[in-house]
């Protein structure tokens, strides 16, 4: 039986990832909510995670060139799909960009960012305490 | 990929700036408010700035798109003219000319301006907390 790291972690590693892009790109909305014709962007996190809890059961397909494909329904976690607001209250400037909705957002995802740590943490405490002698 | 987070601290500084080029303007535009002069074309011209996104042309979909001040502009608005005789910068008629700036406007922009500085230092000082935890991860 091998054991793999990876595999102990979970989705974990990749949500991290996930959730790290996801503070940039409220960031970048935060940044320009004065910016004329700026649209506030975002990503759907929670269908992302979705499918790759789905995906731990999965057998992965080993890819041996660049131009192979990857099996439907698994996510290049690189890349998530940005996608665009739509406003409550479009501004004459052509901004999309509602700062308040934005800063929830962002604490909320900093939130789970930190949640998704702390679960990291207790999973590598307790790889740890299978590790050692007593 | 990696250094996300780091990369955020680049945009929100940018804002920052922005943001203070932007107050900048707005104390020179309310210092200038009363300034008269003798013709309209050496009037205090009311300075805007404009917000640019910097678009990465490699790869457009990105998600740290930092900002920058692309120009800043005089306003069109014609200056007000004023019948004080004896005031020392009166042109021959009588007239000096004072610049048309809205005190109660740029006072709204600088509301604005100093509240956009106060949300990017914010996301700055999460995403400071954030890091931190994250290099601390499996460390008890």
């Amino acid at each position: 039986m091998n054991l793999s790291l990876d595999k102990a972690l979970g989705i974990l590693p990749a949500s991290v990832t996930l959730q790290a892009h996801r503070t940039e790109l409220l960031a970048s909305n935060i940044a320009n909510a004065d910016t004329p014709n700026y649209k506030s962007r975002d990503f759907d996190i929670k269908g992302l995670l979705g499918t790759l809890v789905g995906q731990e059961k999965t057998l992965d397909i080993v890819k041996t060139q660049p131009n192979h494909l990857a099996l439907p329904g698994s996510v290049v976690s690189d890349t998530p799909n940005l996608l665009y607001r739509i406003p409550a209250q479009p501004a004459l400037d052509g901004n999309t960009v509602d700062p308040q909705l934005e800063r929830a957002a962002f604490a909320d995802n900093a939130m789970h960012y930190q949640s998704t740590l702390e679960f990291l943490n207790r999973r590598v405490s307790s790889i740890r305490a299978a590790l050692r002698k007593e | 990929m990696s250094g996300d987070l780091f990369r955020l601290f680049n945009t929100s500084a940018s804002a920052l700036t922005a943001q203070s080029i932007r107050l900048n303007t707005v104390a020179s535009n309310l210092a200038n408010a009363a300034t008269a002069s003798k013709t309209p074309e050496e009037t205090y011209k009311s300075k805007q700035v404009l917000f640019q996104t910097i678009l990465d042309k490699e790869d457009p979909d990105r998600a740290s798109m930092p900002v920058r001040v692309a120009d800043i502009v005089d306003s069109p608005a014609l200056p007000i003219p004023t019948y004080e005789p004896n005031h020392p910068q009166a042109n021959a008629d009588g007239y000096v000319f004072r610049p048309a700036i809205s005190v109660v406007e740029e006072m709204a922009n600088m509301m604005s301006a100093s509240r956009s500085y106060e949300a990017n230092v914010e996301v700055m000082n999460t995403a400071r907390q954030l890091l931190q935890r994250t290099l601390q991860v499996g460390q008890n």
